[in-house]
C-alpha cells in the first residue's frame, strides 16, 4: 500500500519535471531552427536594401522596406497607445482609489478587449476604413494595432501601479499637490522602470502581430513616405515570402523571421536594462 | 526534575538563508501537560513550533541542525516515515483553515489518508470527535456542507476536531484563539484543559492572560533565544530573569 | 516693500490658477480614456454587426451557422465547414498543452529548487513574446513534416503534414505560457496553512498535492483553461500557415482544416470584388468576438468568483 503511494509520488514527480523539460526544450527548439535555417541566407544587402526587380523570384534586394515599417508601425501606435493608455492607468490608481468597484469594472472589460483576437481588430480597422472611405495605409494600420495593444498597456501598467502604497498618495495630496501633479509626479515617478517595462511589451506584441495589418496597412515594396501611403511590415513580410514556391524567396523568409527574433530579443534585454537604470528613483518599501 | 519528558529539544538551530531564527533552543516539554510557549512577536515561536513537526521541510532554505527527540527518538535524524511522525501531532493553527471539502470529508481526511475506508466506522468516529469538540448538535444536519460556510469559531473546532481524529498524541497549537471572538476562544481553551490528561499540549501564544490561565509550564523566548523555561508558578510568581520580568509587567510585546 | 509682496500673492495665485487648469485639463482627457475604453467592446460589437447585416437580411443566422455550402460566388455562405474546424483545432490545442501546463504549475510552485524557476522564469516570458509568424514558421520548419514523414505514416496514413494536428500542436505551445501563468498565480494564492494542515494529518506530499491543492485550485484551473481555449480560437498566422485551408469538415487530426480566422485573413483580398463577401467575412469576425466575448466572460467570473471565496 505505501509503496505503491510511493511509487505513484515518483512517477508523477518525474512526469512533472518532464513537462517542465519539455516546455524550456520547445523554446530552445524554435529558436534553434530559426537560427540554422536563417543565419545562412541573411547578409547586409538582406536588412540594407529594399526589393528591387524581381526580388519576389529570387533575384536582388532586401527587406529594409518592412524592418522599416514595421518599426514605424510600432512606434506609431505604442506612442498613441501610451497618449491613452497612461492616464488611463493613472487615473484608475489615483483619481478612482475610492471607487474599487468601478475600477474592477474597467479592469474586467480591459481583460475582456486583451482577449479579442487581433483578426476581430483587423477587420474591425477594415470595417471603419471602408465607412470612412480610406484606402490602406500606416495610419489605418497604426491605429488599428493601437487599438489591439491599448488594452495590453493600461493593464500591464496598471499592474505596476497596483502595489503603489495608498500612504504614497495621501502624503503627496496632504503636500497640497492636485491628483494629476500626484499623478504624473509621484506615481508615474515611482513607477517609471515597471512602466517602461509595460510600454516595451506593448511594442514587442506591436512589432510581433500579423493578422490585425493584413487588412489595413497593406503591402509595398517601398519605405513609406507619409502616414498615408501602404507599409510594409516584417510579420508579412515572413508570411508572403514563406508562401512562395521559389526556395531562395523561402530562404529569405527564414532570414526575415531571424531579423524578427533579434528585434524581440534586443526589446526584452534593453527593457532589463533600462529597468536596471532607473531603479535609483525608486522608492523600495 | 521532571517526571516524563515529551518532546526533548537539543542544541536546535536554524536558519532561514542567512538569517539565524532558532539559536542554540534546549527545551524540555513534559508529558500530558500544557506547555505554553509565549514571547514577542517575531521571537521563533511558531518557527520552533513548527520545526517539532518538520513543517520547516516545506521552505527551500531553511536548515536544521542539532536534535529533536521524541519519546527519546531523534525525529531530525530518523529512518522514520516523516508522514508518521506528522500523524502523531495534530495542528491548530492561528485561523482555521478547513480543507476545500465538506464538514464530514474534512474529518475523514485523514482517516482515509491512513486506510481507514470503512463507511460504518468513519460515521461513528466523525461523530465522536465533532461530540468531543461540542460541535455536532450544530453541524449533524448539514454534514455535506462546504466547511468554509461555517463560522471562524466552529471552523477552528472543526479543525480541532479533524486533528484529533488522527489519534495524535501531542497537540501543537499556534495562537489558535487570535481569530476567534470571546466565546470561542473560551471553548477551545476549555478543550485544552479537558484534553491534557490525554495529549501532550503545546500551546504558542502572545497573550499573557491565556498563558496564566491555561499553562502547566512555560517556555519565555526573546529574540530567537529561550530566555527562561520551567513550570508556570516558577515563570510567573518568581521569575529570574530581567527580561521576564518586564515582559510579564507589559513593558513590552 | 508691500509691492513685492503684492506681486509675489499675484504670481502665487497665478500659478494656483494654471495649476487647477491643468489638473482639470488632465483629469478631463483621463475621463474620456476611461469613457472610451468602456465602451469599446461595443463599439467593436456594432461595427461588426453592421458589416455583416446584409447577409443577415438575406439568410437567418441558424442557416449560415449550420449550412456545409460555401460558395461565394453563387451567394452560398454556410459557416459549418471552419466553425468545425475552428473546434477541432482548439480542442485538440488544449488537450494537448492542458495537461503540461498543470503538471509543470505543480512542479514549479511546490518541487522545484531557485535554479529551476531562475531558468524557467525567462524561458515562459520569452516563449509568450514570441510573435505567432515565428511560431508558424517553426511549424512549417518542424511540425509539418515530422506529421507528414513520421507522425502519419505511422498510424498507416498518407498526409502532406498540413493538417489539424499540426495546428492544434503550434496553437497548445502558443497558448502554454499564457495558461501557465494564470495557473502558477492560482496555485501561489492558496495559502501554506492549508497545505500544513493537509501535512499534518499524517498526509504525504503528493496526497496534499492531489488530494487539498488541486481540489482548492479546481475552479481556477478551469477558468484558466477556458481562457487558454478562447486565446486558441482566434489565433490567426500561425494555425492559418500550418492547418492546410481546404474547406471541408474534417473527421480527423491528420486531415487539413480551415478555421474561421484563416478564413477571414486569406480572403480579404477578394472580399470587395464578390458581393455580400466581405459582409460574410466581417459575420466570421462577429462570431470569433462574440464566442471569446463568451468564453473569457464565463472563465473570468469564476475566477472573481473563486477569488472572492478566500
Amino acid at each position: 500500500m505505501d509503496r505503491l503511494k510511493k511509487i505513484e509520488e515518483g512517477f508523477f514527480r518525474v512526469l512533472m519535471f518532464c513537462s517542465t523539460v519539455l516546455i524550456a526544450i520547445t523554446l530552445f527548439l524554435i529558436i534553434f531552427s530559426i537560427l540554422y535555417k536563417g543565419l545562412p541566407s541573411i547578409s547586409w544587402e538582406m536588412i540594407s536594401q529594399v526589393p528591387k526587380g524581381g526580388f519576389y523570384f529570387g533575384k536582388e534586394g532586401g527587406i529594409l522596406n518592412a524592418i522599416v515599417g514595421s518599426l514605424y508601425l510600432s512606434f506609431g501606435s505604442t506612442f498613441l497607445a501610451a497618449i491613452f493608455g497612461l492616464p488611463l492607468a493613472l487615473f484608475m490608481n489615483v483619481h478612482l482609489i475610492r471607487h474599487k468597484k468601478l475600477v474592477n469594472g474597467i479592469r474586467y472589460v480591459l481583460d475582456l478587449l486583451w482577449g479579442v483576437p487581433s483578426i476581430v481588430y483587423g477587420a474591425f480597422g477594415f470595417a471603419i476604413m471602408v465607412y470612412l472611405g480610406i484606402r490602406a495605409s500606416l495610419l489605418a494600420g497604426i491605429i488599428t494595432v493601437t487599438l489591439f495593444i491599448i488594452p495590453i498597456m493600461v493593464r500591464s501598467i496598471d499592474e505596476v501601479l497596483k502595489p503603489v502604497p495608498r500612504g504614497l498618495l495621501e502624503a503627496s495630496l496632504s503636500l497640497g499637490s492636485t491628483r494629476s501633479e500626484t499623478s504624473y509626479r509621484v506615481f508615474f515617478k515611482q513607477t517609471l522602470p515597471g512602466i517602461i517595462t509595460a510600454v516595451m511589451l506593448s511594442f514587442g506584441r506591436a512589432i510581433g502581430d500579423a493578422a490585425s495589418i493584413l487588412f489595413t496597412a497593406g503591402y509595398t515594396d517601398y519605405i513609406p513616405t507619409s502616414l498615408h501611403q501602404q507599409t510594409a511590415t516584417l510579420p508579412l513580410s515572413i508570411f508572403f515570402q514563406l508562401s512562395s514556391p521559389i526556395p531562395e524567396v523561402q530562404q529569405r523568409a527564414y532570414a526575415s523571421a531571424l531579423v524578427l527574433i533579434f528585434i524581440i530579443l534586443v526589446i526584452s534585454i534593453l527593457s532589463r536594462l533600462l529597468t536596471r537604470k532607473y531603479q535609483r528613483n525608486q522608492i523600495n518599501f | 526534575m521532571m517526571e516524563n519528558v515529551k518532546i526533548r529539544i537539543k542544541d536546535l538551530n536554524l536558519y532561514f538563508g542567512k538569517q539565524h531564527i532558532l539559536k542554540n533552543i534546549n527545551v524540555e516539554i513534559p508529558e500530558k501537560k500544557i506547555t505554553v510557549i509565549m514571547g514577542p512577536s517575531g521571537c521563533g515561536k511558531t518557527t520552533l513550533m513548527k520545526s517539532l513537526n518538520r513543517l520547516t521541510d516545506l521552505n527551500p532554505d531553511a536548515r536544521l541542525s542539532g536534535s529533536i527527540f521524541i519519546d527519546g527518538e531523534d525525529i531530525l535524524h530518523t529512518s522514520e516515515d516523516i508522514t508518521k511522525i506528522r500523524k502523531m501531532m495534530g495542528l491548530l493553527a492561528q485561523r482555521p483553515y478547513p480543507l476545500p471539502m465538506n464538514i464530514y470529508n474534512n474529518i475523514a481526511y485523514g482517516l482515509r489518508i491512513s486506510g481507514r475506508k470503512n463507511k460504518r466506522f468513519l460515521d461513528r468516529r466523525i461523530e465522536h470527535y465533532l461530540r468531543q469538540v461540542n460541535l455536532w448538535d450544530e453541524v449533524k444536519d448539514r454534514l455535506r456542507d462546504p466547511a468554509g460556510a461555517l463560522s471562524i469559531g466552529q471552523q477552528q473546532r472543526l479543525c480541532l476536531a479533524r486533528g484529533l481524529a488522527v489519534d495524535p498524541e501531542i497537540i501543537l497549537a499556534d495562537e489558535p484563539t487570535s481569530a476567534l471572538d470571546p466565546i470561542s476562544s473560551q471553548t477551545i481553551e476549555e478543550k485544552f484543559l479537558e484534553l491534557k490528561s490525554n495529549y501532550t499540549i503545546v500551546l504558542v501564544t502572545h497573550i499573557l492572560r491565556q498563558a496564566k490561565r491555561i499553562a502547566d509550564h512555560v517556555v519565555f523566548m526573546y529574540l530567537g533565544e529561550v530566555v527562561e523555561q520551567g513550570t508556570a508558578r516558577e515563570i510567573f510568581e518568581n521569575p529570574r530573569e530581567d527580561k521576564t520580568k518586564s515582559y510579564l509587567k507589559g513593558l513590552f510585546y | 516693500m508691500s509691492k513685492v509682496s503684492l506681486t509675489r500673492a499675484v504670481r502665487f495665485k497665478r500659478i494656483q490658477v494654471s495649476r487647477h487648469l491643468r489638473d482639470k485639463m488632465n483629469s478631463a482627457w483621463m475621463l474620456f480614456t476611461m469613457v472610451i475604453v468602456v465602451v469599446m467592446p461595443l463599439i467593436l460589437l456594432i461595427g461588426l454587426y453592421l458589416k455583416s447585416a446584409m447577409l443577415l437580411n438575406q439568410h437567418s443566422i441558424f442557416h449560415l451557422l449550420f449550412s456545409k455550402e460555401w460558395k461565394p460566388l453563387s451567394g452560398e455562405f454556410g459557416f459549418f465547414p471552419f466553425i468545425v474546424s475552428s473546434v477541432w483545432v482548439t480542442v485538440v490545442a488544449l488537450l494537448i498543452s492542458a495537461p503540461v501546463c498543470l503538471l509543470t504549475s505543480i512542479h514549479l510552485t511546490q518541487y522545484a529548487k531557485k535554479w529551476v524557476l531562475s531558468i524557467m522564469h525567462p524561458v515562459i516570458d520569452m516563449l509568450a513574446g514570441i510573435p505567432s509568424v515565428i511560431f508558424g514558421v517553426w511549424g512549417i520548419l518542424v511540425i509539418v513534416p515530422a506529421i507528414g514523414n513520421y507522425v502519419a505514416p505511422f498510424f498507416g496514413k498518407t498526409v502532406s503534414g498540413y493538417s489539424i494536428l499540426a495546428g492544434a500542436i503550434v496553437l497548445s505551445i502558443m497558448i502554454i505560457p499564457f495558461i501557465l501563468n494564470i495557473l502558477i498565480e492560482i496555485f501561489k494564492t492558496i495559502p501554506v496553512e492549508l497545505s500544513e494542515a493537509s501535512l499534518s494529518l499524517g498526509a504525504s506530499k503528493w496526497q496534499t498535492i492531489k488530494f487539498v491543492l488541486v481540489k482548492k485550485a479546481f475552479p481556477g484551473i478551469v477558468s484558466a483553461f477556458g481562457l487558454g481555449m478562447s486565446r486558441a480560437f482566434g489565433e490567426t498566422i500561425a494555425v492559418l500557415m500550418v492547418v492546410g485551408n481546404v474547406t471541408q469538415i474534417p473527421t480527423g487530426v491528420f486531415q487539413p482544416g480551415y478555421p474561421l480566422p484563416a478564413l477571414i485573413a486569406n480572403n480579404y483580398g477578394e472580399m470587395l470584388s464578390v458581393p455580400l463577401y466581405d459582409s460574410a467575412l466581417m459575420l466570421a469576425a462577429l462570431i470569433l468576438f462574440v464566442v471569446v466575448l463568451v468564453f473569457n466572460f464565463a472563465s473570468r467570473l469564476l475566477i472573481v468568483r473563486y477569488e472572492r471565496h478566500f
